[in-house]
This record gives structure tokens, sequence and C-alpha cells, in this order.
């Protein structure tokens, strides 16, 4: 009986979840076709989506994992560029836009997990803020380092400089894909709102049902009790790589949604640095720590804020930046989670004494 | 000459990071917690000398005196309001988003006030150097101020740590923060200290960094805040010479490799360098192995 | 042939010889008891024989398999599982899914079929459930379920971790002081717990204990340790009327 409830109680979760996501965007759409969403707000669409969808990787790493990451800006960085790269190397074939889009997916998840295997094998051997130092140092390296990649391809195959254009001795007539700073610059714009919600809906049925299965099991009980996990017959380097690795690709999955958004990709700061990762990590925290929901919720609230304070003008960061030490304080000091407890259990005693009053009142 | 010339540039913008790697170091060690606004207040602390000596025209020591008086009190009160309440939050991460918070409080406050301009920074240090082996190589006079600052506050910190009491309880709360609070050490006032130094010394740092490289705007202490800390963990979090030690490191190999490498990768190799010292030593340099106990 | 075998364990801490020379041999079935004053070296014991710390000489051998030097992973794999003297559960799951990580390496399907929710994987899931179950109802726990199992009380703590071991399906069980904490009559129910288990899963176990009552009320045999070495080892009635053992043992409480 207990056991019926509890299977339909997990699931049930899920399914509000998705439902959230899902209405949402119907709602969102009707909007759109109404007119109801101005050029600003229909432009954070497709961002929200894949900060969705990058939040959602990050929390399977914090929160299910529970190791800190602060490099998974670099993740998407890596599923930007190379996607990008395949994008744009095929628009001038016949190739269907769909079906390229949908390889562009395939490569930048790929391109992210195997780098998220070159990067878990170190850093994962790492306890606590050394691991979150390190993931922060690999973001930066990627970055930087897709900062000064030249890249082009011709009849002899890829070539590769990290110094200049000239380097890639490129036949006549060929111009290189990626140049350095300058990124690369004329990308199909593939991605919209409807595929943005499906990547990100698929993204929460993976993690949701990682977490579910036996596997999402053995990742939680590393989090918990290392030691006592390994007793159980864990083999935590597997698990945590395992998780490691997924929350990657589903990074790299933003990634691509991120490239294919825009029409000029380059590696720099504001777009993958750490505090883009920090950014993210924000939304984790904001949304629960290991709640997938409240990662998605977390991400288009915060996402959204700073635009709705435009009306403030230069003062939106600042009150931005206030609003955020405020919500942490209420959300997380011992005292205010006490003083929330109390007022809930008064609230709920008042509810019930009233409740019984009127029982008494009836007989 | 070249590479000494380099070499010498890298030690003074190593003595920087080692500096902001103190304040980094202490706080992590004693309050448990990646302060990751640490390194905008040395912005605050510059814009605070570029005020009084630039517009106001007061002596530039005297300017880096106030500055140090303020942003230490900015420090204490940040740790007060921000970070104290959070002490016993049930997970770790509050604090450091809380932190994250506080930075771009800084930042944008300095961007409402100052204008995302990039400012003149006076120099403070009224020297032109030294030339040696007949003007092949030039060190300036900065330069030698800054190797010389981070030497001295090495030597006083050491010093303070562990000959006077209220260092001694620094490092009962950084042994063990339960244990410190029954043996009697107040340590909330411990805590205080600890923010008080550490930025206190970002204020200087700043100002030494900024006399060197002089421009400034709100975002000038993001990156060497973030240097530090990589200097910091680099050496042994915790650990006052490995600070040192991580920051003069960094700062040498970051110039050698702007000079003789790439300019674009200078960063991506003094990162890989954290990387390739924590896979030896997990640690750092000089870092304590902790034992868990089954 | 004996299911455990140990000879000529030693471990060494920098200069101090924490263990030295311990043996142990323990037949199939048995209850075996390992007792000694605080700091004798009973749990290092314990984590030599878990592959926590690597012993510095001596031969482990399991059901005549030499697992000397195998990471704790394994060992458990090879078929010994254990409780800890400082409760070690997965705090932040379930008191079913405490058992169910338990069951891990005996209920397999896939990642992707997990992922996937593919028919295989619910049809694992479910066997999975009946199982953990099935254990829990062994402790009479079926009705915290789905309790967060950092919020049982102690007793109830203690018991969930002796679950999740027993859902490894080891040969050998490890109990490290299970009645650390106990008031009598919780102790006294956890010894029928154990000798129930015994019976039921036909296993093979090794106890630390500090509690002299639940020793000699449930233990076949007893080694004794004392600075590190054996004072003592046999039945339990001799050992116990050892003059040895009760002035360095029972002498000192």
């Amino acid at each position: 009986m207990s056991k019926t409830k509890t299977l339909s109680k997990t699931g049930r979760d899920h399914l509000i979840t998705y439902g959230m996501v899902i209405i949402i965007y119907i709602v969102v759409e009707i909007l759109l076709h109404a007119g109801l969403i101005n050029n600003q707000m229909q432009g954070l669409l497709v961002p929200v989506c894949y900060y969705s969808v990058c939040a959602v990787a990050l929390n399977l790493c914090v929160g299910i994992l529970g190791e800190l990451s602060l490099g998974h800006a670099g993740f998407m960085c890596v599923g930007a560029f190379a996607s990008a790269i395949w994008s744009y190397q095929m628009q001038s074939t016949s190739m269907p836009a769909g079906l390229r889009f949908f390889i562009a997916f395939l490569i930048g998840i790929a391109a992210a997990m195997i780098i998220g295997v070159i990067i878990g094998i170190p850093v994962l051997r790492l306890n606590g803020d050394y691991l979150a130092i390190v993931t922060l140092a690999f973001g930066e390296i990627i970055k930087n380092l897709n900062s000064a990649l030249f890249l082009g391809i011709d009849s002899k195959g890829i070539h590769l400089s990290l110094k200049s254009a000239i380097y890639l001795n490129l036949e006549d007539g060929v111009d290189p894909i990626v140049n350095g700073a300058q990124g690369i610059a004329g990308t199909p714009r593939d991605a919209n709102f409807t595929i943005a919600v499906i990547v990100l809906l698929i993204s929460l049925f993976i993690v949701q049902n990682l977490i579910d299965s036996r596997d999402g099991r053995a990742i939680m009980a590393i989090r918990d009790n290392r030691i006592a996990a390994e007793a159980t017959g864990i083999n935590v380097t597997k698990y945590k790589m395992l998780a490691f690795v997924i929350s990657a690709g589903i990074a790299g999955a933003a990634g691509v949604l991120y490239s294919h958004n825009i029409s000029t990709l380059v590696s720099q700061s504001q777009y993958f640095g750490y505090n883009v990762s920090i950014l993210i990590l924000v939304y984790v925290v904001l949304g629960g720590i290991g709640n997938m929901r409240g990662s998605v919720i977390a991400t288009a609230i915060l996402y959204i804020l700073p635009e709705l304070l435009r009306g403030l003008n230069k003062y939106r960061m600042f009150v931005y930046s206030i609003v955020l030490i405020v919500m942490m304080l209420l959300n997380w000091a011992p005292a205010a989670v006490m003083f929330r407890k109390k007022l809930f259990a008064r609230f709920r005693k008042n509810e019930g004494t009233a409740e019984g009053g009127r029982k008494n009142g009836t007989a | 000459m070249n590479f000494l010339n380099y070499l010498i540039s890298g030690i003074s913008l190593g003595a920087v990071y080692a500096i902001i790697a103190l304040g980094y170091t202490m706080v992590y060690g004693i309050a448990n917690m990646l302060n990751f606004a640490h390194g905008d207040f040395i912005m605050v602390g510059s814009y605070i000398i570029y005020v009084l000596v630039s517009n106001q025209g007061m002596n530039p020591i005297a300017a880096l005196l106030i500055s140090i008086v303020c942003c230490a009190g900015i420090g204490v009160l940040t740790e007060k309001v921000a970070y104290k309440p959070l002490r016993n939050a049930k997970s770790r991460l509050a604090v450091l988003i809380t932190a994250i918070g506080v930075s771009y409080f800084l930042e944008n406050g300095a961007l409402l006030i100052f204008g995302s301009n990039t400012k003149a920074f006076p120099s403070i240090v009224n020297w032109s150097g030294v030339t040696l082996f007949g003007g092949q190589v030039k060190i300036q006079g900065t330069t030698i101020v800054t190797i010389l600052a981070s030497v001295i506050i090495l030597v006083v910190l050491q010093w303070f740590v562990h000959k006077t009491k209220e260092g001694q309880a620094m490092l009962a709360v950084a042994e063990n923060y339960g244990t410190a609070t029954l043996m009697g050490v107040n340590v909330n006032h411990t805590i205080s200290i600890t923010f008080l130094i550490g930025s206190g010394l970002a204020a200087i740092a700043g100002a030494l960094m900024c006399s060197a490289y002089p421009s400034l705007t709100p975002y000038t202490g993001a990156m060497p805040g973030i240097k530090a800390f990589v200097a910091a963990v680099l050496g042994g979090i915790g650990s006052i010479p490995g600070a040192m030690i991580g920051g003069i490191l960094l700062g040498v190999i970051e110039n050698l490799s702007k000079a003789y490498i790439s300019s674009q990768l200078s960063d991506a190799i003094v990162f890989s360098i954290l990387i390739i010292v924590l896979l030896v030593k997990p640690t750092g340099i000089l870092g304590k192995k902790v034992q868990v106990k089954v | 042939m004996a299911l455990l075998d140990v000879t000529n364990l030693s471990i060494r801490f920098g200069g101090l010889l924490a263990v030295d020379d311990f043996e142990l041999h323990i037949e199939k079935g048995e209850l075996y008891g390992l007792i000694g004053p605080n700091g004798a070296g009973k749990t290092t014991v314990f984590n030599m024989l878990t592959g926590v710390y690597k012993p510095t000489t001596g031969i482990i051998k399991l059901d005549g398999k030499d697992i000397t030097g195998h990471k704790t992973t394994e060992i458990n794999k090879d078929g010994i599982a254990r409780t800890f003297q400082n409760i070690r559960l997965f705090d932040q799951m379930s008191v079913i899914d405490n058992v169910k990580v338990g069951l891990h390496n005996h209920y397999k399907y896939s990642s992707i079929s997990g992922i996937l929710k593919l028919p295989g994987s619910r049809r694992v899931e479910k066997e999975i459930d009946e199982k953990a179950m099935e254990l829990l109802g062994v402790f009479g726990m079926q009705n915290v379920r789905d309790e967060l199992s950092t919020n049982l009380p102690y007793g109830q703590q203690r018991k969930l971790e002796i679950a999740r071991a027993l859902a490894t399906e080891p040969k050998l069980l490890l109990l490290d002081e299970p009645a650390a904490g106990m008031n009598p009559n919780e102790t006294k129910e956890l010894m029928d717990t154990i000798a129930f288990i015994r019976e039921k899963f036909g296993i093979t176990i090794l106890l630390i204990e500090h509690d002299m009552k639940l020793v000699s009320g449930i233990c076949e045999k007893l080694t004794v340790l004392n600075f590190g070495r054996i004072l003592a080892q046999g039945a339990t009635k001799e050992v116990l009327s050892n003059p040895e053992v009760i002035k360095a043992y029972l002498g000192n409480e």
C-alpha cells in the first residue's frame, strides 16, 4: 500500500516539473502570438532555457554528486564551439537544417563529455574546496585556449594553431572557421524557444530518472558518506565520474543552444568565464541544492529579474546584489530558518485550534 | 638581461598576489569560507586613495593609511552583516553565494559612484628606482617598495600569529572551531580581527598594484582576487608562508610566460601550474595532510 | 577450512605499532567477539580487514582466498560487510534507499536503461524494492521506510546500518560496537536480533563490543586485545575466566 503511494509520489513530483515547464511554454507561446511580449523579453527566452539546462547540469554535480564545480561555463564553451564549427562547416552543404542541428547537439554533447572525462580524472581525486578551485582553473583554461584558437578546414583536413591564422597554411580561398579572439562569425541560428524547451525537458528527464535509478542512489551514497559507500561495495571513482561526465554533457547541450542562438561566438570572460559558472551556481543554490525544479524556477526568475529592474536604470545590478544577499540571509541563516519554523508552527497550531473549536461548536 | 627584468617585475607582481593571498588564506583558515569578495577590497581601497589624492590633493601615504582603515572597517562590517548570520548554515554554499553577492554589491556600488571609465591611479611611490649593469637592468621604485612591503608583512604576520595572544586564538580557531570556543576563545572577536587584517592587507595590495598598473575600474580587483586565491591554494591554503610562496611563484610564472610564450595564454599557463601542483600534492606546497578518522 | 584466516597481521602508524602479530580464525557460522579496553586496536583490526588501512605485515584470507591489500569496495564484493562505531549512514537518503544501496551489486541494470526508465530497469527496481522491504522487515522498520535516515532514533540507526550491510549479502559481517549508546532494553533486543539474523541468513559474525553482557550472552568464541596484542583467545567461558583477562580488561572497568 505504502509502496505504490511513494512510487507515485516521486513520479508525481517529476510530472509536476515537466508540467510546469510545458505550461509556462504554452503561456509564453500564447503571449507571443498575442504580441504581448516585447522584443527585449523575447530575446531572453532561449537564454533562460540554456541557463536552466546548465543549472540542472550543475545541480547534478553540486546537489547529487556533492562536489562544488566552478567551471561549468567551460563545458558550455566546449559544447558551443564544437557544435558551431560543425554547423558553420555544414551550412553550405545540402544537409537539412533540422538534421544538421540534431547532429550539432550530438557533437557538442560528446565534446563536452570527452573534456569532462579528461578533467574528471585528475579533479575527482581532490576533495572539497580544492576540487572547486581546480574546476575553476579548468574552466578558465578552456576559455583561454578557445580565445587563442585558430581553426580551419580545407581539402587536406583540419588545421589548428594557437598563434595566428597565417600558421594554419590553409589553401587559397579557404577562410578559417575559428579566428582566435574574434571567434566564429556566421553560424546558423538554428535554436528557437521550442527547441530550447525540448532540450530543457530532456535534460530534466535524464537527470531526474538518473537520481531515481540504481546509479543515482550510488552517487548520492558517495555524497552522503564516502567511506560507508565504499564499505557497501560502491565503486566510488566510477560513479563520481559518471555523474560528472553526464553533468558535463548536459552543460555541453546548453552550449549548443547558446552558440546556435547568436551569430557571432566569442570566448570571452563575460560569456564563459568563472563569473558565468558562479552565476549558474547562484541559480542552483537559490533554487535549492539537489532540487531540479527549483533550479529551473530560480534561473528563470533571477535571469529575468535584472531585466524587470531595467526601470531602475543604472541601479539595477546594485539592487540585484542586495536582493541576492537578503535572499541568502533569509533562506539560509539558522536564525531566520528558526524564526520561519516557529511562525509556521504557530500558524498551524492556530489553524488546528480553530478547527478543533469548530468541531466543538458543531458538537 | 631582459630575463632579469621580467623576473624582477614578476616577483613584484607576485608580491602583490602574495599580500592578497595572505588575506584570503587567513579568512579561509579561520572563518572556513571562500570569500569571493576579497579581491574587490583591492578596488575599494584603490578608489579611496584615488579620491583622496587626485580629488582632494592629500599626501599619498596619508591617503594609504586612511584607505587601510576604511577597508578594514568595511571588511569587519561585511563579516558581521552578511557572513556571520550564515556561519552555522546547513550548507557551506550559502555563505559562498553571499560572498558573491557582496562582490556584486561592491563592484556595482563603485560603478554607480565612479562610472565605468578607467581612472588614472596616482602612484603612491615617488621614487624612480635604480638602474644596474650600466642601464641594462632597471628596477622601478614601485617594484622595490612592493617586494619590501610583502616581506615586511610576512614577517609581521608570522610574528603576530605565533607570538601574540590574538594570533594564538586564531590558530586555535583554525585548528578546531568547537574546541576553541570551549577553551574560552572569543571566536567572534577572532574572526573580526581576521577580516580586519585581511581587508587592510587588500587595501595595501591595491595601492601597490595600482601604482604599478595605474588603471582603475570597478572590476580591477576581481581577477587579481582569483589569482591570489589560486596562489593561496597553490601554497597550501591556511598557511601564511605558503601564501607567500604561492603568490611569488604565480607572479613570476605569469610574467615569464607573457614575455616568452604568449600573452594570450599566460592565464591558461598559470592555471595549469595550479592543477599540476595539486595533482602531485593535493593540499598545496605547504599544506597539511588531513586524515579522516574511521 | 576456516572462513576467515588472519595470520601475523600488524600495522605501524609512524613509530607506533598499533596492532602487532594479530591472529584470528573464524569458522563458518560462528559468532565471534573481539574485546579489549579502549585504544586496544579493535577498530584498527576492522579497518585492516575491510581495506581502510593497509596492514604493514600479515595475510588475510576469506574462504581460502587471499584478500590482503584489496580496496574497501573489492573487499565488500569479496564478502565482508561492516558497520561503524560512529554510525555512518547515508544521511540525506531515505531509510529504504540506504538498504537499496546495499543491494547495488546484486540487482543490476544498465545506466542507459535507468536513465530512460526502460521496462528492464522498472522490473529490477521492483525486485529491489521488495528485497529492501524484506530486509527492513527483519528489523521491524517497514513503517519508517520513507523517513530520512538522519531523522531516525539512535537505536534504529544502528539497526539500519546492519540491514544495509546484510543487503550486500556478505559471508562475514563485522559489527563495530553495535550496542554502543543503547539502554539495557535496546541491548537485549539487539542481542536477539543478532542471534536471529545469524540463523536466518546463515551468516558468520565478528563483533567488537564493550558490553560484557552482550558478549558473554551470544559469542561462542572471543579474542581479547590489549595494547595491540592478543591477550587471550578461545571459547568464551575460558577466556572470561582467564586471570590475565580479568586483570587487564575487567579490572579496569
